[in-house]
This record gives C-alpha cells, structure tokens and sequence, in this order.
C-alpha cells in the first residue's frame, strides 16, 4: 500500500508547481489533442481555459505547440483546467477577429455524469458526497452508456475519466464524433435519455409499446445490478419512507393491493418480488400493458445526463489530469476492463503522487533511471518522475488510448489509399 | 441574392421546370423581376402562414387530423400550393396553379432575407418551415412523394432482404405502430444517424453501428433533416450578403419590420422599469405570476437558491416586468445570502451572470424573457429543477396537488386538466388566469409569461388601458402588443420611403411595436 498523504486544499499552491513541472503527463495529453496533425491548426485553435486562485477564471487560452503549452500552465499553476472547442481562429486572438467570424467548429462529443443528479434516489449521501455503495450507479451508467455509443452509434475511441470528486466524464474522440453539429449531438444525447422531469415530476421514466432495442439492452445492465445495489445496498423496499418513494410511481390502480401486499411482507427482496407478482397479475388481466416493474428500475439506477454539457459544440469540461481543487484528487481516466474494481477513494490525491517523489528510488527504478538518461533529458526526467508514482498506471492507460487511435488513424490512412490505388 | 425590386426587364420565367412540382427544396432563388407591392403581399402572406403553422403546432398535435385540416385551410385561403396532381412534366396544367407555385418560391426567398439576421429569427424561421414542409410532404401521394424524391435526386440505399430478416425483431420493435408482416412490406432505408436526426432522438428508428434503419413511411424524416441543412446553410449565407440588401431604402424597412414580427412582442423593452418596487414581489407573485413563475418564485423562497435554468427562466421574467439591474442584484442577492452562499461566492459566482442577463457582460446581448413556447420546448427541467412550464413539466397528481392549494375549484381543475392531457398548455394556462382572475373570457391568446403579467395587472388595476377587441380570430396575436399598438412604429420605419400604407398594412397584421 501507498503512503497515505492526506490531502488539504490549503497546500494546493505548493503542490501545484511540483505536479505541473514534474507530473503533468504533457506528452501524451499534446498527442492526443493534435489528433496526428492531420487537420490544420487543430491543437493551435483549441482553447484552454484555467481556474486560478480564488475562482479566477480565464478562458480562451490557447497554444502554438506543446512547449507553449507547457510552460504557461506551469507559470499559471492551475487549479483546474477545462478544454473547450477547437475553433476557427486561435482562440487568445478571439478579439482580434471580426465578431461573429470567431467559431466553435468541432470538439469531442462529452457526457458528464454527476452523482448530485441521483439525490432523489440515493439513501446513503446527497449533494456532493459520494460513497462505494452509490458510486455503483456510475458503473451502471458507464456500461450502459459505453454499450449504446460503440454498439449503436459506431464510436471506437472513448475516454471514461474520473471528475476528481461525484462523477465520471465520458470524452468520445472519434473523427465522426468531433464533427457532429450541435442538433446531431443533442440527439445522441437525448437518444441516450431516459429519466426525465425536475422536482415537479415523480415518475420520471415512461415506457411504451413497443420497448426500442437500445431500452431493452440498457435495462439487461441496469438488472444486474439492480438486486445487490438497490434492493440491498439501498434498501430501497427496507423503511415505510423509502417504500413509499417506489409506491408512488406505481399505477393508481394497482396501488390499494400493492400497500396491503407490503405491509404482510416484512423482507425486502420479497417484498420486490410481491411487486413484481402484483403488477404481472394486473398485466394478465389487461390489454395495457404495465412496466412498471422496469420504469421503476430505470428510475432507481438508469444514467442521468447532463444534456446541456454534451449539446454544446463551446461548452467547457474539466480536462482528464486536472486536479480537482476540492477533493485534490486527480482526474484519471477509467479502465473499463476493471470498471468493477475501480474505487474513487483509490484514486490519488495530488499529496500522495507529490510525497511518492521522494521516496528514495528503488535499485529497479535506478537502473531503468540510468538507462534512459540522455543528453537532452529533461524529457526523458519526467517519465521517470511519474513513473515512481501511483499516477503510473493511469498515465499508461491514457498513453494506451492515444496510441489505439493512432493505431486505427493509420490503419484508416491505409484503407483509403488502397481504396484510391483500386480506382 | 438576387432581390432588387426593379432590375433588367425580360426574361420570360426560365423556371418554368423549377415549378413542376407543388413541392420543393428552395435551392434556386427567383431572379424575375416583382413589384414592391407583390413583394410585401406575398411578404405578409407567407408570414401568415408561419404564425399559423407555429399556433397550429402549440394548440395541436402534429400529426392529428384537426391539424393537418386546418392547416389545409389556411394553406387553401392565402393561395399557397398544396397536394395536387398536376405534377408531370412542363407547365402545371392551371394558371393559378402556377401562380401559387411563384408565390411559394418567392415568398420563402423574400423571409429568408428578413430571417437570416440573427441566431432567434433563424431558428424560429427553419422551424415553422420545416413544420410547413413536413405538412405538405405528408399530404402528397405516393406517387407525388416518389417523383418528388427523384426530381430532387434523393436517393437512398435500401437494406436486402437478408439483413431484414436478420434484424427483423429489432426494426419491428424501434417503430411505433408495426407489425412484422409491414416490416416484411416496407423498405428500409440505411443512412448515417446524422440524416435522420428526429428519429434518432425520440428512439423512433433501430440504430446499429452509426446507421439509422428508416422505414420508408417515415422518409420524411430524412428529406426534412435534408431540407433543414440545406436551408440553415442557405441562411448563414444570405446573413453575409445582407448588407447589400438592406442599403436599398427600399426594402431595409420592410425587412426589419417582418423580422421584428415573428413572436409578438418580445418583452424585452423595459417599459415598466423601476416601477415595481422589491417589497411587492412576493404579493404579485400569487396575483398576477403565471403559474409557472409564482412557483419558481416560491422555490426560491423556500430553498434560497436556484438553479442555471431557473434563474435564467425567472431573472428574465422579472427584468421584464421592470426590475432593474440593481434591484435584480438585490433581490437574488438577498434570497442567496440566506442560503448557503456567502456574500463572496455570490459576487463570483452569481453577480456576473445576472448582469449577463441585463447585457452588462460577455457578448453584451441584452437577453430578452423566454416565451412560452421557449419555456416548453427548450431545455426541460432536470433533476433540483424548479422551471419549465407546470403544465407540460408536472406530473398531473402534483398539477393537481399544486392547483387545489392555488384554491382553483374541482371543476376548474377538471377543465385545466383536460387541456393539459390533450398538451394544450397555453391554453390551461389561460383557463387558468381566466379562473384566477374571475373573468369567462381572457380576451387574449396567450404565448408569453410577460403578458400574463402584463394582462393580469391591466385587470386588477382597473384597466386604465382601453381593451381591443379582437379584429378575426386568425389574429390570436393580434392582443398581444395590444397595450403599445396605438403607438406610432418606432422601427426604422421613420427614415423610410415605403409607402406609408404598406406599413399600416404591416402593422395591422403584426401589431408589436
């Protein structure tokens, strides 16, 4: 186990120097935002935006390459950093160009999930706080959402990343998802929802006839989970409170047997199961049909979008590698192949990765230290540096992410001039 | 463009083949020449049309047959093209016929001009176009749906029968109102997901892969969201050549006017200002606050916070009714402090965005208040929301709920219910302010939570303003700007040299300034 450095927002200003200058996975983040250069000017015209000390916030930070880049964040010394659109002018010369030249062309299609969404249905934490048993709705609405933008959509290259604090960040980097205009990605993301309504609504998800494929594979994943996380965890069917919560979104007509069924059965998974049996006899008995039993299971479990964050080609969200002020967690990109394991108080904090650097390096580390010195290493000092850290592996899987694209750019490259050669 | 009231004489209609078919994609402008007379009248009549089309699609559901009746009608009586079959080759067989087809054209060019200007004027301008097409299209055969498609080379790739079969059950279960056997009948056509935008985001269509799989009853779909590139493309260009347009005195004014006609009045020119004082706020909020703002109001005073939406959705509604800019710092000012937000997070984080909403930072916009259709449609309220419409955005137990502690009686309640069921919501709302303020007939058709306000303090101070009658009942706008339509026009219609009847004309019909 990692020494455990806790962490206080107060020493932010020390870390951060430290972090930028030796931590900050610059290299990788520069690849991937360059997108292999193929389209002009896409890194130049991408804009920054930075959250200084006492909530200064400064947008339209641009860069010419990575070195720029580089040095001004390690003069700024961030709190956080935000990535915006790429633009059709470099966006700290935006004053510079006649108003209404100055546009948001493309950015990555985003999703933002945040665990303050779930409060009406979450009985462990509300707001800001978070816990492992409701940060199972974040695995839940990664696997659904990830399912539905490969299988359906056709997207390949899908960064998940931890916010820092309540919630996960979904960046589809794709070239089709870069390009899409604002009504294509309102549509994806309202295609994608399915809970709706504010603190005027109590029933918030509404099914028809017939089911669309997309409901019927997310409610496959929202049904694995469903006993252990809402029944149990929860406890959703545990207190006459919280029952009545899942009474009210069942039909009036079925409610009056429901309450007198609930009231005979003291165990909760039981007392689901009554649930189910009650709405499946009313459902023989009738040409409507009720699903009542899985609207309530979308309602309890299904991702819940921030539309308007995915709608806007301009809108801002925080970068993955940007440390999140309040908790000084860094946000890290998500292994889906260990979506289960993943852990948000595993995650660490800018104290423990900057307190791992001084450590005394292992004989390992220094013989791998030895081999990789050259004469120009300043580079070559950083990989080691967050190499010693508890950084390393999410800066793997991110430097893996990048590479996969620029994998299948090149095979993409290929394709096409074997296509032309046909010709 | 090329619009110019009197250019090169001649030329005998070289658009003679653009006009044979009732319906088209608009991508050939007219170059003949037209009288200014002409131009204002086909001008006003397809403005008409699009206020009917917009009135139309809040009172009705699309795809009812009321609709789509009356919609004829209006259609039939301002001489547009509808449904015929005369659409073979050459000259369409009857001269009104071809007439109406040129007025089509025309009349779609001439808005173009007045609708480019800003991003509000070209949504609202695509929308009641697209509504318009989606109409017409729907009312061809299919024989005139298919020579349609192929005279405006749209062609789509159909999907073999094996992948059918193979993906018969998913196809049979993304579109509403299918059964196998009309699955196996119908082709299906496969297009990237981005032609067929509707579809995919009311999950009405399978969509595997990027492609959406659209049966060809709903190739409409596709031509539309066709149609909707072509034209939002078309305006961002007109936008740029605009300014040679309007350096002709002659059409500038007549331009500006259409353009300023689209919603009514905007309310966003702050008559009222500084006459309401911040003490009556919470009085007016249950006399003369829609409903849907009397119950952001409370949430505020209850919780001493709003959300982005509802603070947006009221910030505006109370800068119409005429609060300043200090008095709105105060006021949220004062309701936030008693939350938990401290004096220095509210300068920071909340100060800026309420002088945003007054056009005091950023892109300097001075935001106007949201209407009811903006409130409706645009951006639902989510999770600790509290804006949106109570009509549209409540369950209806809680509507209910909300409306017996409003002291509405059962049979009010009742009758407001109903019309929410057939999502008639303006009209519950009037019902609504029509059982509030005791009165049978509100006299007004309401589309804006501004007037609400504004009608509602007519009423209750004595209306020292004279009521209008309205002139016909396919003016339901007409009320709207009915306070200020005695006023002389204050657009730049002084500086013009358009006959001063063709103004009047304008104003009769739009009323808003």
């Amino acid at each position: 186990m990692a020494p455990v450095a806790e962490y206080e927002a107060a020493c932010l200003p020390e870390l951060l120097p430290l972090y930028y200058r030796r931590l900050f996975p610059f290299s990788q983040y520069h690849r991937w935002l360059s997108y292999g250069g193929v389209t002009k000017n896409y890194f130049q015209n991408r804009e920054f935006s930075f959250t200084l000390k006492d909530d200064i916030y400064v947008r339209y930070q641009s860069f010419s390459n990575q070195n720029e880049l580089e040095k001004e964040i390690q003069k700024m010394n961030p709190y956080k950093i935000d990535i915006g659109a790429v633009y059709s002018h470099r966006p700290n010369q935006h004053n510079t160009v006649k108003s209404g030249t100055f546009q948001a062309l493309e950015k990555e299609l985003v999703f933002d999930i945040d665990m303050t969404d779930y409060d009406d249905v979450r009985r462990c934490c509300s707001s800001a706080d978070i816990c492992t048993k409701c940060w199972i709705l974040m695995t839940i609405a990664i696997r659904i959402i990830d399912r539905a933008l490969r299988e359906d959509f056709g997207f390949r290259h899908l960064l998940w990343v931890y916010s820092g604090r309540r919630g996960v960040h979904c960046w589809v980097c794709d070239e089709a998802a870069r390009k899409l205009s604002v009504a294509a990605r309102s549509a994806v993301a309202e295609y994608l929802t399915l809970v709706k309504g504010g603190e005027e609504t109590v029933k918030k998800v509404q099914l028809s006839d017939p089911v669309h494929p997309f409901i019927k594979e997310s409610l496959a994943v929202v049904r694995r989970y469903f006993t252990d996380y809402a029944l149990v965890g929860q406890d959703i069917m545990g207190s006459k409170e919280s029952m009545d919560k899942v009474v009210a979104l069942v039909p009036d007509e079925i409610r009056k047997d429901l309450v007198a069924a609930l009231q005979a059965e003291k165990n909760p998974t039981k007392r689901w199961e009554k649930l189910k049996v009650i709405v499946q006899q009313k459902q023989a008995s009738s040409k409507k049909s009720y699903y009542t039993e899985e609207e309530i299971m979308l309602q309890y479990c299904y991702p819940r979008l921030d539309v308007n964050v995915s709608k806007g080609v301009n809108h801002l969200l925080k970068s993955p590698f940007s440390v999140h002020p309040k908790t000084g967690r860094i946000s890290v990109p998500i292994d889906l192949r260990e979506l289960g394991q993943f852990n948000p108080f595993d995650v660490p904090t800018i104290s423990l990765i900057c307190k791992e650097l001084d450590r005394p390096r292992t004989a390992e580390e220094e013989e791998a230290s030895v081999r990789e010195r050259d004469p120009d290493g300043g580079e070559q000092r950083k990989v080691r540096d967050y190499k010693r850290t508890s950084l390393a592996k999410y800066v793997k899987l991110f430097d893996q992410f990048v590479e996969e694209m620029e994998r299948s750019r090149k095979g993409e490259l290929l394709r096409r001039t074997d296509l032309q050669k046909d010709f | 463009m090329l619009f110019g009231g009197r250019k090169k004489k001649g030329v005998e209609n070289p658009q003679t083949e653009l006009y044979g078919h009732c319906l088209q994609l608009y991508t050939q402008p007219p170059l003949e020449n037209i009288s200014l007379v002409e131009f204002e009248q086909f001008a006003v009549d397809r403005m008409k049309l699009l206020k009917t089309v917009e009135n139309l699609g809040v009172t009705h559901i699309k795809t009812s047959e009321d609709y789509s009746k009356k919609l004829h009608a209006e259609i039939s009586s301002l001489n547009f093209p509808h449904r015929t079959e005369v659409s073979t080759f050459i000259v369409p067989a009857v001269a009104s016929e071809y007439e109406k087809r040129r007025k089509d054209h025309i009349s779609h060019f001439i808005l173009r001009l007045a609708y480019c200007q800003t991003e509000d004027l070209r949504r609202w301008f695509i929308q009641q176009e697209m509504d318009l097409f989606r109409h017409r299209f729907n009312d061809l055969s299919p024989k005139s749906k298919s020579d349609f498609l192929h005279r405006n080379s749209l062609q789509y790739e159909t999907i073999s029968v094996e992948e059918k079969k193979s993906l018969m059950e998913k196809l049979i279960n993304s579109s509403y109102a299918f059964s196998g056997c009309t699955v196996e009948e119908q082709d299906f056509y496969k297009v990237p997901f981005q032609d067929a935008l509707d579809l995919v985001r009311m999950r009405k269509v399978f969509v595997k892969d990027g492609f959406a799989y659209v049966p060809h009853q709903d190739i409409v779909t596709i031509v539309l969201n066709d149609y909707r590139t072509r034209l939002s493309k078309a305006l961002a260009l007109t936008a740029r050549s605009l300014p040679v347009v309007q350096s002709d005195e002659r059409l500038q004014p007549l331009l500006s006017h259409l353009s300023h006609a689209y919603v009514g009045q905007d309310y966003s020119i702050q008559k009222n200002i500084g006459k309401i004082s911040l003490e009556q706020i919470d009085s007016l909020s249950t006399k003369s606050f829609p409903p849907c703002m009397r119950q952001l109001h409370k949430a505020l005073r209850d919780s001493h916070h709003l959300r982005h939406g509802g603070r947006m959705q009221y910030g505006l509604f109370l800068k119409g009714i005429g609060l300043t800019l200090d008095q709105a710092l105060q006021f949220w000012r004062a309701e936030f402090l008693r939350g938990k937000v401290d004096a220095d997070k509210f300068d920071k984080a909340y100060a800026y965005s309420i002088r945003h909403m007054f056009g005091k930072e950023g892109k300097r916009t001075d935001y106007t208040p949201y209407s009811c259709m903006k409130v409706i449609l645009s951006n639902p309220p989510s999770q600790g929301d509290h804006h949106g419409c109570p009509f549209r955005h409540s369950d209806p137990e809680l509507l209910k709920q909300k409306l017996q502690s409003y002291k509405i009686s059962s049979g009010g309640i009742n009758q407001i219910l109903e019309l929410v069921k057939g999502m008639h919501y303006q009209l519950a709302c009037q019902k609504y302010f029509e059982l509030t303020h005791s009165i049978d007939d509100a006299g007004f058709s309401l589309n804006h939570p501004n007037q609400y306000f504004s009608e509602s303090q007519k009423l209750l101070t004595g209306g020292k303003e004279v009521k209008r009658e309205l002139d016909s009942p396919r003016r339901p706008h007409a009320a709207a700007g009915s306070e200020n339509s005695k006023a002389p026009p204050e657009t730049p219609s002084s500086s013009n040299r358009v006959p001063q009847e063709v103004m009047d004309d304008l104003d009769s019909f739009f009323q808003e300034e």
